[in-house]
């Protein structure tokens, strides 16, 4: 009988006023690569937070390679050989690569000093074992995330882990760095026979790499099945609890005139570092430009730039025909510019605010919404509520609720719902589906399509490549603040992008290398 | 012409230097206290009612025991209590860190007055056995530093000794790593099985009794067993400039504390010249420009790296 390296039995686990998991039994076998798929909010990462003793769950027991877990701490699952490489790196930025990797088991000399040459000779014989190239006496701070992650899958190995939990760990991967860290989970499952454990809710990388995969819906294990027997769409019906239909969306009409015209410009993020480096592009009305480039390569900055977030260092923005350089965000707004922001819980809606008050934001001061001085027409303003709420298909219990208590999904459609309302005709959307599950993607996709065959100019920011590809007619990959190729996006493919992404200019004859 | 000269003179005597490290050993304990909190991330600003504490309860412990030897050790007590209850309300009841900083000064400051009079009545405590001062025996021999380097209480040596001890303590060891992760990222010791909470109890442990040290040689070293109402007089404060000055590094943040030492006693010389209420602003006036400085610095150095980051690429 072939061990299990992981038995969950009729695990349930509560937080106040959440079942994050309700009543799941599984077994992981000892060295297969084990995918873990789901809608946010399903209960996986909580799944795996018991494994690694960060949470105790309300119910249920643990066996790890057959041995029951008694006191789930970190500490005690790090002894037991578990390993978790969570979705927000934990390393010490400011410490180095080795210094990172042997925390909390350093290597000492007369006792009490922190050995440092050991601490990096240790690292460095890691990294030959293993092919995971990194500079032991690098700063974390200055290497990219796809380094970092490597620190953190050797952090794991340095604590004699043979059960691997990864986080989504391709989020902030470019398609090259994901096919190096799938080359390097099938060797250590192949070679040293470790089992491996992966959350993640794109699918055909559960089709790519794993060899059975279990599907969780709303803290609930729905099935677990052998990869080989099931496709993706069987697996997307599973998460939603529905069949998905992902319809080809209906690109209409010709590009018309220019709507946005950003000239040479040059943009500082909030270290006052260079992060838009004298960069132009322009957008058509009825076109959609896609921004296709890895974290932390100026595009968050390019957008804040545009919509009057952040200073200009140097160039020219032009929405409309006019030139909006140096002016305030609502200025920009009021000559035709709406944004979804990146980040919707910081810059995009009140938390603590209703629906409601969340619709209205901006429109305030509207003729049908305000009479004299601080008069409200609230019967006027629950009504266009109410009737957006419908339109944009928000769910929550009704439009007094505090946004803040409402799921993401609904959260952006709120965003979406009210942007798109102002009838501008320039449009800038960053991450318009992070953290949204996929019923509200689809929803999503289709009104900005909507938008874009009415004849707005789109500008669209998305760590999803898919999405890129998706909405996009044009796209431009930027990377360290630079415009680094420009293409159709009929004309070339994701792993072509992906050498763009990195700042190889010559992406095709690279790939071809 | 001569005036100036002689007042020149005057400042720049082994005397004001001798005064400078008397009065740069109460700032730079509490300073070096700091570091630590201010590495485990936390910010405080407590540091003025610790020292105040530490300075009560010098001279009342050499009062009880009739030995300052005595109050010196109800002193190490009494910071390890204090610390204690500030670490029981920041880290483990997860208070706001500021609100219980001050909390902690007012409390400070209406305790030790409240206790003086009532133990020692209103005109204040005077006299009472002090520390003893040090002669290194060769240090005499040389010419301008055996003035200026002998004849202290024994604290302005034992901060030397804790200065060095701390920056290894905090740079060289693996407790010193945890020290900083728990305050720059703590879910990265969490997850590697150190609970970073115990990292944040021993600074604040830590902090309390190189406070209370602090105060004690104020009150029994620097003034020879004296007790005035409120004496910390902001040190507490300064102290905390001081940390945010050398970047929480001990060694650093010790040269700053010399650096305050240094015009506190600049003032003391220029009382002869100048009007005392002026004087008396020049080591708060010194503190402002330290923090002018440290972010004007910080601003240089991030445009100076972001010209770097520029020059190093092509031209467009």
């Amino acid at each position: 009988m072939q061990e299990n390296a992981v038995e969950f039995r009729h695990i349930s686990m509560e937080f106040p006023g959440v079942l994050a998991n309700d009543d799941v039994s599984l077994d992981i076998r000892k060295g297969e690569v084990f995918a873990l798929v789901g809608e946010n909010g399903a209960g996986k990462t909580t799944l795996m937070n018991i494994l690694y003793g960060i949470n105790e769950p309300t119910n249920g027991e643990v066996y790890i390679r057959g041995q029951k877990v008694e006191r789930f701490t970190p500490k005690n699952a790090i002894a037991m050989g578990v390993g978790m490489v969570h979705q927000h790196f934990m390393l010490v930025p400011s410490f180095t690569v080795a210094q990172n990797i042997v925390m909390s088991r350093e290597p000492r000399k007369m006792g009490v000093l922190f050995d440092n040459r050991a601490a990096e000779a240790a690292a460095q014989k890691l990294v030959e074992e293993y092919g995971l190239v990194v500079e032991p006496a690098a700063v974390v701070r200055e290497i990219g995330v796809g380094l970092q992650q490597r620190v953190e899958i050797l952090k794991t190995l340095y604590r004699g882990a043979d059960i691997l939990i990864l986080d989504e760990p391709t989020a902030v991967l470019t398609p090259q760095e994901t096919d190096e860290l799938f080359a390097v989970i099938r060797r250590v499952v192949k070679e040293l026979g470790m089992t491996v454990i992966i959350i993640t809710h794109k699918l055909y990388e559960v089709m790519a790499i794993s060899d059975r995969v279990g599907v969780m819906r709303k803290g609930r294990l729905i099935g677990v099945e052998n990869t080989c027997d099931v496709d993706e769409k069987k697996l997307a019906s599973m998460m939603v609890g529905r069949p998905v239909l992902y319809d080809k969306l209906e690109k209409t009409g010709e590009a018309g005139a220019e709507q946005i015209r950003v000239e040479d410009l040059t943009v500082c993020d909030d270290r006052g570092l260079v992060a838009v480096d004298g960069l132009s592009l322009s957008v058509r009305a009825g076109e959609v430009l896609g921004i296709a480039a890895i974290e932390g390569n100026g595009q968050s900055e390019l957008l804040e730039a545009i919509t009057g977030m952040r200073r200009v260092e140097r160039g020219t923005v032009e929405v409309c025909g006019q030139n909006v350089t140096g002016r305030t965000a609502g200025e920009i707004r009021r000559v035709g510019l709406a944004h979804i922001p990146e980040d919707r819980l910081a810059t995009g809606v009140s938390a603590v605010s209703s629906v409601t008050d969340n619709l209205l934001m901006g429109k305030q001061r509207e003729k049908s919404f305000s009479g004299f001085a601080f008069h409200q027409r609230r019967s006027s303003i629950e009504r266009y509520a109410e009737e957006t709420y419908e339109r944009f298909d928000i769910r929550s219990a009704g439009v007094d609720t505090a946004v803040g208590s409402m799921s993401g999904g609904n959260m952006q459609k709120v965003v979406v719902a009210r942007e798109f309302s102002f009838d501008s005709p320039v449009l800038i959307i960053a991450q318009p589906t992070r953290g949204v599950d996929v019923g509200a993607i689809e929803f999503i996709h289709t009104r900005i399509i909507e938008k874009r065959n009415a004849g707005c100019a789109v500008l669209l920011c998305s760590a999803d490549l898919d999405e890129v590809f998706r909405l996009s007619d044009r796209i431009i990959t930027m990377y360290e603040g630079r415009i680094t190729g420009e293409f159709r996006a009929s004309d070339i493919t994701k792993e072509e992008i992906g050498w763009y992404m990195t700042g190889h200019r010559e992406g095709k004859e690279a790939a071809a290398k | 012409m001569d005036d100036f000269s002689a007042i020149l003179a005057g400042i720049f005597s082994s005397g004001t230097f001798n005064e400078m490290l008397r009065r740069a050993t109460p700032v730079a304990l509490a300073a070096i206290g700091g570091s630590l909190t201010e590495h485990a991330g936390i910010m405080n600003i407590g540091m003025d009612g610790m020292i105040l504490m530490g300075a009560f309860f010098g001279v009342f412990g050499s009062y009880l025991f009739a030995s300052a030897w005595g109050g010196v050790g109800l002193v190490l007590l009494m910071g390890l209590l204090v610390g204690l209850f500030f670490a029981l309300f920041v880290v483990k009841f997860r208070s706001d860190e500021f609100i219980i900083g001050c909390a902690l000064n007012t409390f400070a400051l209406g305790l030790t007055t409240y206790l003086s009079r009532a133990v020692f009545g209103t005109s204040g405590a005077k006299g009472f056995p002090s520390l003893p001062t040090v002669n290194i025996p060769l240090l005499d021999k040389l010419p301008f530093l055996g003035a200026v380097l002998n004849g202290h209480s024994l604290f302005v040596y034992v901060t030397w000794l804790l200065v060095f001890v701390l920056w290894v303590f905090i740079y060289k060891t693996p407790y010193g790593f945890w020290l900083r992760a728990s305050g720059e990222k703590p879910e990265t010791l969490r997850t590697a099985g150190i609970e970073p909470e115990k990292m944040k109890w021993l600074a604040s442990v830590l902090c309390g009794v190189l406070c209370a040290l602090a105060g004690a040689h104020l009150s029994l070293g620097y003034l020879n067993g004296t007790f005035a109402e409120n004496m910390s007089n902001s040190r507490g404060y300064i102290a905390f400039a001081c940390v945010i000055f050398g970047a929480a590094n001990p060694a650093r943040a010790y040269l700053a504390a010399l650096m305050f030492g240094f015009f506190d006693a600049i003032g003391l010389r220029l009382q002869d010249y100048v009007s005392s209420d002026l004087t008396g602003i020049i080591p708060y006036a010194i503190t402002i420009i330290m923090m002018v400085y440290v972010v004007v610095n910080a601003q240089r150095r991030r445009r100076h790296a972001a010209q770097q980051r520029l020059s190093r690429r092509a031209p467009h």
